[in-house]
């Protein structure tokens, strides 16, 4: 990523866009914020080898491993085999179906799923951010960032058997309550292998990966700032909600996007925790596609995902969106 | 699970590349791996005889398989019996698959030196797949033996196995062990009751709640109240939606578990080495039998070892061999009869009374429909 840029000096960019601003495609050179100009300079100066070559690998693997599936899964998701004669033929049907009856619920499942995950972890995660980055230790600071690496990549089969062994019916948690305290997990009316079971066991990555991604945002408001507020009369609410909250809320937003995608399309961990009583998207998919039961679902399978897709994409390009006007103000 | 979660996506993008080349390779590419008249014979004496196809099957060397488990059925020792006795080479991909694994493992390497030459699939995959073209039609000797309800009448594919829904019991945790589906309902067994997995992913699963159905007023026609009862066992907390293993039946997580007998039965040698108590019955109040099937692709890079394997499998070495594994032969009755099937082995299997009433292809379609639909609100939620 810093290999050619490294060797232009800040005022070598700033320039740039006026000495090799003949590109018509490139936006214009007034935005000398944004990092277009950064290419154009380096395509100025050094024209061999074409600049194109070093992403080919990249435009590859992408084609490959997501444009090419995403095409697939547009094609078959039209099609539908007749059950008698076997021919396919152009259809809604498969998506009509990925709309109603149980295919429906697992919609709004998934995107309950997500939201309720997405928002506990992004206010949580936020408030402890918020409490490391005030810490002088610099010690807690990093143990904290390290832990919060592993753990936001902690998922999958592990972590459902982890939260198994801690609070399933044998659970280690779960006979202490029970006979220490007397607590019986199911009196509380919770339960590990249901929506909100799970909805638990997200949280335990969520909210790593939420201190994660908001901690260079909060890192970036810069103590001047406060001071320099306050020189010019504003109170304390005045800084927090002119300053901190414009500079903030789209990082806020582009964080909650994130976690939101990831939960919305977590699989693994709810396949394990409630194997098949939960309906999701995501597993409903993966029961289509791969099982010893349902024969023939793979175009119902490929109108699910075009769902998922149709909610992820877009807000994949606003947390895009988002994440271009902050990194304006925090770099 | 993550791999599961890969393999469509693999698939698909296999799927694509294969179909981009397709229009170079014509169906004579196909025949691949070497035998001549192998590739279509239906049958031993069309291939020349038994000689004949062991002679060809020696020169192909080797036999792709996929999806077979080593502890299923007894596969392993299958497996290991054919390699020894002629000297061909098993290649057994992704061991824990499933038949919709193996179907698409067909479709997406279709043409290519690693095809499956055999699928061990459930019957209605074997169904759909016969209706795509897909298998070669193969009589083995002993197919006019096999009743006809387990057998596709031109010999696409032919079940080679099959059990009863079964209760799997740790008597060592839990006293009394239930020895019906009805007497599940029991607040005793609290936290206790599992499936093997997903009934909209996992065969015996879905046949388990069949069968609680049958014993609780249903019929292979109307599945629901199997679905109910299941509904029930989850509300008061005695069906517990953790996929049950050998691990988790160990650890106390999952003391009572449906499953085929068969695999149940496996359960018990880990267990009971270390202080369990295995015990499996197949409950009088709901006979469910499930048969797996095999096929032969009709692409198979392999085509003489493919119908070799065959041979193996319902020789009556072979549909002994499933018999060691706790699983019921296709040819139980004709080898009954004549009196080859391994008596002590046959003794010691779960017993069933009666005739076994298997469902049609539709009853089973319908059912599953039923299921998809009712399976996660009823139980969940």
């Amino acid at each position: 990523m810093a290999e050619p840029s490294t060797a232009l000096s800040r005022a070598d960019v700033l320039a740039a866009p006026a000495r090799g601003g003949g590109r018509g495609s490139e936006p214009t050179p007034q935005r000398s914020q944004g990092d277009s100009p950064h290419r154009s300079g380096r395509a100025h100066r050094r024209p061999t080898p074409p600049t194109w070559w070093g992403f080919a690998p990249f435009v590859a693997f992408l084609s490959a491993f997501f444009l090419l599936p995403c095409a697939l899964v547009l094609l078959t998701a039209f099609q539908r085999a007749d059950p008698t004669t076997g021919v396919t033929a152009f259809s809604l049907q498969n998506w009509v179906d990925s709309l109603t009856g149980i295919y429906r619920t697992g919609l709004l499942n998934s995107l309950q799923l997500a939201l309720v995950t997405a928002v506990v972890s992004a206010v949580a995660g936020l408030l402890i951010a918020w409490q490391i980055c005030g810490l002088r230790s610099t010690f807690v600071r990093q143990a904290v960032s390290s832990s919060s690496a592993v753990l936001a990549n902690f998922g999958g089969l592990p972590l459902a058997f982890l939260f198994v062994a801690v609070l399933g019916t044998a659970g280690v948690l779960t006979t202490a309550l029970h006979s220490w305290f007397g607590v019986n997990l199911d009196d509380l009316h919770f339960s590990l292998y249901s929506l909100k079971g799970v909805e638990l066991v997200y949280l335990y990555f969520l909210i790593p990966l939420m201190v994660l991604v908001i901690t260079p945002a909060l890192e970036g408001i810069r103590p001047q700032w406060r001071e320099a507020a306050a020189s010019l009369g504003a109170r304390p609410w005045q800084y927090w909600r002119l300053v901190v909250a414009p500079v903030l809320a789209p990082s806020l937003l582009g964080s909650l996007l994130l976690l939101f995608c990831s939960s919305l399309s977590a699989f693994a961990t709810a396949s394990a925790l409630t194997n098949g009583t939960l309906a999701i998207t995501p597993l409903q998919i993966d029961t289509a596609v791969s099982g010893n039961v349902l024969v023939g679902q793979d175009n119902l399978a490929a109108a699910l995902a075009l769902n998922m897709i149709l909610i992820v994409v877009p807000l994949t390009l606003a947390y895009q969106a988002l994440q271009r006007r902050t990194s304006r103000w925090l770099r | 699970m993550k791999d599961h979660h890969a393999i469509p996506l693999g698939g698909l993008v296999l799927v694509a590349a294969i179909s981009l080349t397709a229009c170079g390779s014509s169906a004579a590419s196909t025949a691949g791996g070497g035998g001549t008249s192998a590739a279509t014979a239906s049958s031993a004496s069309a291939a020349g005889g038994m000689d004949a196809l062991v002679a060809a099957a020696k020169k192909e060397g080797k036999l792709n398989v996929i999806a077979l488990p080593r502890n299923w059925a007894n596969y392993g020792e299958l497996m290991d019996g054919f390699q020894k006795k002629y000297g061909i080479t098993i290649t057994d991909d992704n061991p824990d698959g499933s038949s919709a694994d193996e179907i698409a493992a067909m479709k997406s390497l279709k043409g290519q030196s690693r095809a499956p030459d055999v699928v061990d699939v459930g019957q209605a995959f074997a169904v759909s797949g016969t209706k795509e073209g897909l298998f070669a039609p193969y009589k083995v000797a002993t197919f006019d033996q096999i009743p006809a309800s387990l057998k596709s009448a031109g010999g696409e594919w032919v079940n080679d196995y099959g059990g009863y829904v079964s209760i799997g019991c740790d008597a060592a945790k839990v006293s009394p062990c239930p020895t019906s589906f009805a007497a599940l309902d029991n607040p005793a067994y609290k936290g206790k009751v599992a499936l093997n997995g997903d009934p909209l992913k996992a065969n015996a699963a879905f046949q388990a709640v069949w069968a609680v159905a049958l014993a609780k007023g249903g019929s292979l026609d109307n599945i629901a109240p199997g679905i109910d009862f299941f509904g029930a066992l989850a509300k008061s907390g005695v069906y517990k939606p953790v996929q049950a293993s050998a691990a988790t039946i160990e650890s106390g997580e999952t003391p009572i578990v449906l499953d085929w007998d068969y695999l149940n039965a496996a359960k018990a040698s880990g267990l009971n080495a270390k202080g369990g108590s295995w015990k499996v019955v197949v409950p009088a109040d709901g006979h469910l039998p499930g048969y797996y099937v095999q096929a032969i692709s009709k692409t198979a890079p392999h085509p003489a070892a493919a119908r070799l394997w065959q041979e193996y499998l319902y020789s009556v070495e072979g549909q002994n061999g499933f018999l060691k594994g706790g699983a019921r032969p296709a040819n139980e009755q004709a080898m009954t009869a004549a009196g080859t099937i391994d008596a002590t082995l046959a003794a010691a299997l779960p017993k069933v009374t009666g005739d076994p009433v298997f469902p049609t292809d539709a009853q089973g379609a319908a059912a599953k429909a039923v299921l998809t639909q009712k399976w996660p609100a009823t139980v969940g939620g």
